[in-house]
């Protein structure tokens, strides 16, 4: 069984080793998730649990979310996302809470969030474009990304050429980040380097596949 | 600003105690070093010309002159590795940052001491009288000396 959970990202700091070393870590605010659903190849058609964390009003939820939660008695959920399983899942039903303990025993991670918006970005941003010269004759176009193609054979931009535009605000998946601390009284996974997103951001955690 | 959750770790990784200095004070840096399988501690004594960051994060800047050559260096005031800082002098200084010690040189490096902490009214009573009960003890011993001289000259006559 593929082990994950739902959560939030409290911040970032350094934690000592014992040797004196500091390790950059993120410290991620992890369940307790109620598992809504078990997901099963007879019925759907793929395996996978269902979770969801941090409660909402009941107010703020319509029917269908009250609904589902109410067949676990649960109170409807802020975040739910579905962490995918290779097999049958044995040994958990819907209904059941499942705690940051999960993770004992696991020494790395997968960690999947949305990433800070940056707005409408210059390829610079976007794309770690050099730009062109500071001097030199270079004339307002210092952030410019140049060149988009060739002129008059093909007479057009090819696709797939980088090129302002939107960038963050997107799902993004850190793979193998190394537990460092699992706290059990405080609901606290303890994780080695960066995650996706802001402070306070949904995350969903699951044990690493990478090998 | 800080979330208490974080502060949660973070004092897991600090230490419970730490030792009491203040900028401009010369203190004794007892850093552990591993060489090879030992580990032994290495003294870097200098003036803490800077103090900085919160929490685990917390530095601070040693400056001493070795061979006429300023040398500074920078430690996590929570590492293990730090294993005490012993303050030797006390320096009276008016800045949070002493930056302006880099451009001195020779006798103009120098700080000058500062004094102990003015005491509250009742530690002074205390220590007034204590001194006097010390004035008086002398006076008496004084009296007492001169007392047994004199009879030790009125015996010899």
């Amino acid at each position: 069984m593929r082990v994950g959970l739902l959560g939030r990202k409290v911040g970032m700091t350094q934690v000592y080793q014992e040797d004196g070393t500091a390790v950059p870590v993120t410290v991620l605010e992890c369940g307790p998730c109620t598992v809504l659903q078990v997901r099963t190849p007879e019925r759907d058609g793929y395996s996978a649990l269902q979770l969801g964390f941090a409660d909402k009003k009941r107010a703020r939820a319509n029917q269908a979310e009250r609904g589902h939660a109410r067949k676990v008695d649960a109170e409807p959920k802020r975040f739910i996302r579905e962490i995918r399983q290779d097999g049958p899942v044995e040994g958990i039903g819907a209904g059941q809470t499942l705690t940051v303990e999960v993770f004992q025993g696991i020494a790395a991670v997968d960690v999947t969030g949305t990433s800070k918006g940056r707005g409408y970005a210059g390829v610079i941003k976007r794309h770690g474009f050099r730009g062109l010269r500071a001097s030199h004759g270079v004339k307002r176009m210092h952030r410019h990304p140049g060149s988009s193609g060739p002129s008059a054979d093909p007479a057009r931009t090819r696709k797939g050429i980088r090129k302002p535009g939107h960038y963050g605000h997107e799902r993004v998946t850190v793979r193998n980040l190394a537990v460092v601390r699992v706290d059990p009284s405080n609901n606290l996974l303890v994780v080695r380097g960066a995650v996706p997103g802001p402070n306070g951001g949904f995350l969903m955690v699951r044990q690493t596949n990478k090998v | 600003m800080q979330n208490h959750l974080l502060n949660l770790v973070e004092r897991s990784s600090m230490k419970e105690t730490v030792p009491a200095f203040e900028i401009g004070d010369t203190v004794d840096v007892h850093v552990r070093i591993l060489e090879g399988e030992k580990e032994r501690i290495q003294i870097f004594n200098g003036v803490v010309i800077a103090r900085s960051g919160s929490g685990t994060r917390e530095m601070f800047v040693v400056r001493r002159i070795v061979a006429g050559e300023g040398v500074e260096r920078k430690f996590p005031l929570h590492s293990p590795r730090i294993a005490d800082i012993q303050v030797k002098r006390s320096g009276k200084v008016r800045r949070a940052k002493l930056y302006y010690l880099r451009e001195r040189s020779g006798k103009a490096v120098r700080l000058k001491e500062r004094q102990p902490a003015k005491l509250t009214a009742e530690a002074a009573k205390a220590a007034k009288a204590a001194k006097r009960e010390v004035r008086k003890s002398a006076k008496q011993a004084k009296a007492a000396a001169k007392a047994a001289r004199a009879e030790a000259s009125a015996a010899s006559e």
